[in-house]
């Protein structure tokens, strides 16, 4: 049973970034064994507020205070990652910060005693596997940690919090980036953990995981503390209310018209052969007025695909065409003055240059083109002014045109993205998990864009790990395992459990399956 | 009351200038010690080195004069840096650049008068340029390590040279001095002002940090040099030909070096021997950093740098303190920059802001 004292509070905390204030005067509790869902539109607030939890950044106003025993709460020291450490506050962060050359072990030792110390080392691994058997958070402790998918490196990240005694565990959107099965294994290890009287506050934009795992909801909006709703009484209008303030208008598709084959690939394969993530003589073709979902769990070879069609990339054998000529050299810049818009998988890593401004970066690929520049010379006007009006028209919250693009939130560099792929009325559209990290509202946004493109003729694939969205969006499936492309056919024809089954490497055609 | 660093949003020009101004002072402050051990008044040492450096025509001149290779040193690594590309080599690439120069100028090739100056910059532009292009390509073959490489041609480049004008290139009226045959007079630079030796390669140092300056601010090839230093993944996705724009970094840089190389043939020595740099290519590195990588801050920290070379170089002969002096402020004036940009990234907070009870 959770007792009266809470294991952390925070009391009118105010950050301040200039004249935006991201934060305004948030209180909150939380209670040993409670796990506080943080909603909220993409920039409302939540990393920051964690981010001074933690101690990477020190609030304007508001106090940070913990359990330390009894009934006693102690001030944290504002800006003390250490101080919140020995508090037993442990953070996960959505970008990882894991040495990647050291094992999963010694990753989490690190920082907590010299590496060379044999003896210690054997306790250690004692330890952490006691925390293993009691969490279920399953992992080879003796791998180098850049051999380790993403779900098992959030596991290390998640080990390294326990290690040090955490009380409190913060997540910052961990599902992001996670496959559905991954987000189950998850929530069942947060499940425990709370049962076992850890306190665990979680950053999400997956109503839907919100509701099943989640005790309680607190919803950011615009820096303000909108409300606070118990996950038992709450549902998905409720929450969205709280979010936006209105309801998020759900997306109609009507059928489209198909037209002809704008990227075909032949027999495509791409990669090592027998590897798992490379191609092995795909075939199939993306048609104008057509928006096809590739399902797959990721790692079997949809990133071969985005490189191709990307521009990064040509195959090995086979031809990708485009317009019906086949694409012979790497070169993105070719595709984009072809009129392909491209979403890159990791925006971060990819998509912008973080020390470049967001105006910049919404020309970065169309540089050379006369719009932007005239004789090798920068025009730095029209840069401006296309920034400004793509901020407006993507709702990209931020400082203005000129901000570095490494300050705006997570959800925000994908607005941009968007802003600069999508405002040139492309014929192709690679949508690579094109709402990761998105809010419900900016969700529909994309969404409605995405359909009006085809709409208006453009080929759509749309790469994606959530189901819903593929079928909220797609005409038509393919769908991938182990490097090898089904097509499932029209939308209309499948169910989940379907494409699910298709999805685990089932070779059986749909029609043998409904038989 | 405590102090924490935070990391800042970023640092307004004022401060960098406060950077590079205090790394500056602190070095040549700390200059005071050995001035002091040495048994002479540091008071009188900053005199003295002030009036040597800019305390005549001919004082400013003689800085001035020295200024101008270390500017266009100064320029090839900040170019090379502000790409990530770690040229150490200027000073190798300074010495082809010499080498070419000598090459086409000194009555080996027939040119008409009027071409020869250009023809000699562009063949000393493009020798400086190649010693970099082919440790750019072999980075982006094989993974070799350009800091390596450049480090270590430095000397490759200058035994080669010593072969040369102990060999083919030896001027037989040099009365066994090693030193290469002269240039032509048409192919020599003007005097800025007569009987002073400043060149006409202190303009082409100044018009060059103008052209880079302006490639930086204001062309496609600046914006896309800064996307692929700062973030290669992001600039290829772009579709910024991430190899075509370091090898174009590269060959501006070596070239840069290369025409510093030029300017002290064809400006000062009129031939090309083995002592015609003490380390310019590597005073050039101190340069850029002391400028923040700043193209136009690369005139001023050569020319303070210069100074305290010639100011040192007086002061020595006044007072019989050693002109290691010199590099001492240098290097010093190095570290305290080093120390400086750590202080542009994070700003000194008070541990415990204001907090409500
Ligand atoms: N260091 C900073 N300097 C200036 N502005 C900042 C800084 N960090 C965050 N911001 C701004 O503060 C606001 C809140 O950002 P925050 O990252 O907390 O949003 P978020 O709720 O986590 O959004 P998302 O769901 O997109 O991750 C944003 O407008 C962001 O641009
Ligand atoms: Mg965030």
């Amino acid at each position: 049973m959770t007792s009266h004292t809470p294991l952390l509070s925070l009391t009118d905390i105010t950050k301040r970034f200039g004249t935006l204030i991201a934060n305004n005067a948030i209180s909150l509790d939380l209670h040993q064994g409670e796990i506080l869902a943080l909603l909220g539109e993409n920039g409302a607030g939540k990393t920051t507020l964690m981010n001074i939890l933690f101690g990477h950044y020190v609030q304007d106003e508001g106090t940070v205070r913990v359990a330390a025993g009894g009934d006693v709460m102690t001030t944290l020291p504002p800006g003390s990652p250490g101080a919140a450490l020995a508090a037993g506050i442990g953070m996960v962060h959505q970008h990882f910060t894991l040495a990647e050359n050291l094992s999963g072990l010694d990753n989490i030792r690190l920082g907590t005693e010299p590496l060379l110390s044999f003896g210690r080392r054997h306790a250690a691994r004692a330890k952490v596997e006691k925390i293993i058997t009691e969490s279920g958070l399953d992992v080879d402790l003796d791998r180098r940690v850049d051999g380790l998918t993403v779900g098992e490196k959030q596991r290390v990240e998640i080990l390294k919090a326990l290690y040090r005694d955490a009380r409190v565990l913060i997540l910052d959107e961990p599902t992001a980036v996670l496959t559905p099965q991954e987000a189950e294994g998850l929530f069942a290890v947060l499940r425990r953990l709370a049962a076992n009287g850890l306190g665990v506050i979680f950053i999400s934009h997956k109503l839907g995981e919100v509701l099943a795992v989640s005790h309680r909801i607190m919803v950011l909006r615009a820096g303000e503390q909108a409300g606070e709703l118990v996950t038992a009484q709450a549902d998905r209008r409720a929450i969205a209310d709280l979010m936006v303030g209105k309801a998020v208008a759900e997306v109609t598709r009507t059928p489209g018209a198909r037209g002809r084959a704008l990227v075909e690939f032949q027999s495509v394969s791409l990669g090592k052969p027998g590897h798992r993530a490379a191609l092995h003589g795909v075939s199939f073709d993306l048609r104008a007025g057509e928006v096809v979902g590739l399902a797959g769990v990721s790692g079997n070879g949809q990133s071969a695909i985005a490189a191709l069609i990307s521009g990064l990339a040509v195959p090995d054998s086979g031809t990708m065409r485009l317009y019906g000529d086949p694409v012979t050299r790497a070169d993105p810049r070719r595709l984009v003055a072809a009129g392909v818009a491209r979403m890159p998988e990791d925006r971060q890593h990819d998509g912008v240059v973080g020390t470049m401004s967001v105006a910049d970066n919404i020309a970065i690929e169309e540089v050379r083109s006369p719009g932007f520049s005239r004789y090798g010379f920068i025009d730095a006007k029209a840069i401006r002014a296309r920034a400004t009006a793509a901020i407006a028209a993507y709702d990209v919250r931020c400082p203005g045109p000129d901000a570095e693009a490494r300050l705006l939130s997570g959800g925000n560099v994908q607005k941009l993205i968007l802003a600069r792929v999508l405002e040139r009325a492309p014929r192709v559209i690679l949508a690579n998990q094109p709402t990761r990290g998105l809010d419900i509202g900016a969700q529909a946004e994309v969404h409605r864009r995405i359909i009006a493109a085809r709409d208006r003729g453009a080929a759509v694939l749309v790469i994606s790990e959530d189901l819903d969205e593929l079928f909220a969006l797609s005409d038509r499936f393919l769908v991938i395992h182990a490097g090898e492309i089904t097509d499932a056919g029209p939308a209309e024809t499948l169910d989940r459990a379907t494409v699910g089954l298709l999805m685990a490497g089932q070779t059986h055609t749909p029609e043998t399956l409904a038989s | 009351m405590s102090l924490r660093l935070e990391p800042r949003e970023h640092a307004p020009l004022g401060l960098r200038l406060l950077v590079s101004l205090l790394a500056g002072a602190i070095a040549l402050l700390f200059v005071a010690i050995p001035v002091m051990a040495a048994g002479a008044n540091p008071c009188e040492a900053y005199v003295l080195m002030a009036q040597g450096a800019f305390g005549s025509m001919f004082a400013l001149s003689e800085t001035l004069n020295r200024a101008t290779p270390l500017i266009l040193t100064g320029l090839a690594a900040t170019v090379a840096f502000r790409a990530r590309l770690w040229n150490i080599g200027a000073e190798g690439q300074l010495y082809m650049g010499a080498l070419a120069a000598v090459l086409v100028g000194s009555g080996f090739l027939q040119l008409p008068g009027p071409i020869m100056i250009p023809a000699i910059m562009l063949a000393g532009f493009l020798a400086g340029g190649l010693m970099m292009v082919v440790p750019t390509m072999l980075k982006q073959r094989f993974g070799a390590d350009e800091v390596v490489i450049t480090l270590l041609l430095n000397f490759v480049v200058i035994l080669f040279i010593q072969m040369l004008i102990e060999g083919p290139l030896k001027d037989p009226l040099s009365m066994g001095w090693p030193q290469s045959v002269p240039l032509l007079a048409e192919a020599k630079f003007d005097k800025l002002v007569p009987r002073l030796r400043t060149h006409w390669g202190l303009i082409i140092g100044l018009v060059s940090a103008l052209l880079l300056w302006l490639m930086v601010k204001k062309t496609v090839l600046g914006f896309e040099i800064k996307a692929v230093g700062e973030n290669k993944p992001a600039a290829r996705f772009a579709g910024i030909p991430v190899d075509a724009t370091m090898l174009k970094v590269a060959l501006i840089s070596g070239g840069l070096a290369g025409l510093a190389g030029v300017g002290e043939v064809a400006g000062v020595k009129g031939y090309l021997s083995a002592d015609l740099s003490p380390g310019f290519g590597y005073s050039g590195i101190v340069v850029a950093m002391l400028a923040g990588l700043s193209p136009i801050g690369s005139v001023l920290a050569a020319i303070f740098i210069a100074a305290v070379f010639v100011g040192a170089d007086s002061m020595s002969r006044a007072t019989g303190i050693s002109n290691y002096l010199a590099d001492l402020v240098v290097a010093l004036s190095l570290l305290c920059v080093l120390v400086g940009s750590f202080f542009l990234r994070f700003r000194l907070a008070p541990a415990n802001p204001k907090v409500e009870a």
